[in-house]
């Protein structure tokens, strides 16, 4: 498969079809895992690296899950390319920046991403819409399963499975999902879910995972730890808390509705306002506005099969893609001209916002009131 | 346990760019982690790959998996202030589970030897020393 495939098709994760998907946007599951013996790839000199690659890559390579694959060495990959699979979460940002020594494997589905000598030997990932962490687990542990029968994975009977950093150590397994939380935000009480979230042992994040701004109400949360835990239980945990995360949020949109509903569309107005004339646009101004127009089609505002074309935005609106899909390399204020131009183009078919349809309970999945009182 | 990226500029302000004055281990892994590790092996090395602690202070990540026995001393304590448990309790990998079951066989074959010698019941000793032998070919990899 080669890199244009993966261009031209968003990848499963991106059609938005999963459980709860209107404010899980896709679930996440990786597994660290080493060869016993070997440096970790950060301590390795370029040979080593190199051996180890050549141990590892061909038994991904031949998974039946990775038929009809996209292999690529880091080397291989122009910057541009990096920062596109960086953008739909298939690589880490730590990984776009290796070179010699560092390789990427993934499906044509975009389902499955299996990095070789990012901070550990092997990070295996699962990518799966809405909020479907069992299934993605089920999906990289079986990958783990097959690949263990032939690599010497360094496993540690007290310890578990041994990983470069000590914070992955044990089940070498982060678990995380990507909400779409604007009536948190707007209602301004995302900071006490997250202090609520931080409190319990859980992670939250920004967009582009550690160190990384919160843009287009979106948050990542993970789990922090991986020793002395079961990964069915620590998934467990995980899906209760983010269960209770989207009642939250249902509840706060029903608030909004009913309390505030002038600055709901007024904010929904300008949005669509903004997003419709504007001739030049930031990816950060982009996302946030793009969220309110989500949570717009959400409510029942703007018809239901206008969402795919404003989940697409999300992505193809981020700075690697922009360029990529232009062929061309753009400096920041051509891009922002052509990022309000491709918006532009897509919403010229976008009905105007019609606040009449907006029933009061939104038709969502997770009833937060019984409806007539 | 908060990551930080810092720019050029921000990681000068901030002594970043002299291993001495600062421990990246510190900033990723929490305060004290440095010194932590450092408290298990002062001047250890790693046999397998002969990483050293001040590595680890350096970039608060390990040299290969058997650092883990080389500063188990100094890990111990920072494992038990990072995680829930001290002890992995989840996914076993087959071979794990293999050697598991042979010495949980190994442990019977040499209870039932001992309690055959001790009734001089000597048929049934030597047939588990048999066993034992057998056993051991296979817990040693060829």
């Amino acid at each position: 498969m080669k890199f244009s495939n993966i261009m031209a098709s968003g990848g499963e994760w991106l059609r938005g079809e999963g459980p709860h998907h209107q404010i899980v946007v896709s679930s996440r599951v990786r597994l660290a895992r080493n060869l016993r013996q070997r440096s970790f790839p950060g301590w390795a000199k370029k040979a080593e690296r190199t051996q180890v690659l050549e141990l590892i890559k061909p038994r991904v390579e031949e998974l039946p899950e990775m038929q009809d694959s996209f292999s690529e060495l880091l080397q291989d990959l122009s910057a541009l390319e990096k920062q596109v699979l960086v953008e739909r979460h298939l690589i880490s940002r730590e990984h776009a920046a290796k070179s010699v020594g560092s390789a990427v494997v993934m499906n044509r589905r975009q389902t499955l991403s299996i990095m070789v000598n990012e901070e550990d030997h092997l990070r295996m990932q699962s990518i799966r819409s809405g909020l479907q962490l069992k299934s993605a687990f089920k999906l990289v542990d079986k990958v783990d399963s097959t690949l263990e029968s032939k690599l010497d994975f360094a496993y540690d009977s007290k310890l578990g499975y041994l990983t470069a950093c000590p914070t992955n150590v044990g089940t070498g397994m982060r678990a995380s999902a990507m909400l779409h939380l604007p009536g948190l935000v707007l209602s301004e009480m995302v900071n006490q879910v997250i202090q609520a979230v931080n409190k319990i042992g859980l992670a939250v994040r920004g967009l582009y995972g550690e160190g990384t701004e919160a843009m287009g109400n979106l948050f990542q949360i993970s789990n922090q730890t991986t020793l002395g835990e079961k990964e069915e239980d620590i998934i467990n945990r995980l899906s209760k808390v983010i269960e209770t995360i989207i009642e939250k949020e249902h509840d706060a949109r029903q608030v909004l509705i009913q309390k505030k509903s002038n600055t709901l569309w007024d904010q929904i107005g300008r949005a669509y306002g903004v997003l419709t004339f504007a001739h030049a646009m930031t990816s950060k101004e982009a996302l946030n506005l793009l969220s309110i127009i989500k949570l717009g089609v959400d409510l029942g505002a703007f018809p239901e099969d206008r969402r795919l074309p404003i989940d697409e935005l999300f992505i193809d609106t981020q700075p690697a893609h922009l360029q990529k899909s232009s062929q061309q390399k753009l400096n920041a204020e051509e891009r922002d001209e052509l990022r309000a131009q491709i918006i532009r183009d897509r919403l010229r078919v976008f009905p105007k916002p019609d606040i009449s349809k907006v029933a009061r309970e939104s038709g969502n999945d997770a009833a937060s009131e019984p409806p007539n009182q | 346990m908060q990551k930080v990226n810092l720019c050029d500029a921000c990681s000068k302000e901030k002594g970043v760019q002299d291993p001495t004055g600062f421990a990246l281990a510190d900033l990723l892994l929490g305060i004290g982690a440095a010194e932590e590790i450092e408290k298990g092996a002062p001047t250890q090395k790693c046999p397998v790959c002969g990483f050293t602690q001040s590595d680890f202070k350096k970039t608060g990540r390990l040299g290969c998996s058997a650092c883990y026995v080389t500063f188990s001393e100094g890990l111990g304590s920072l494992l038990k202030a990072m995680h829930k448990g001290t002890e992995h309790v989840g996914k076993l990998p087959q071979r794990a589970h293999r050697e598991i079951e042979l010495s949980d066989r190994m442990r019977t074959l040499t209870d039932n030897l001992q309690k055959a010698v001790a009734d001089e019941n000597y048929e049934s000793a030597a047939s588990l020393r048999d066993q034992i032998r057998q056993l051991e070919a296979e817990l040693t990899p060829s």
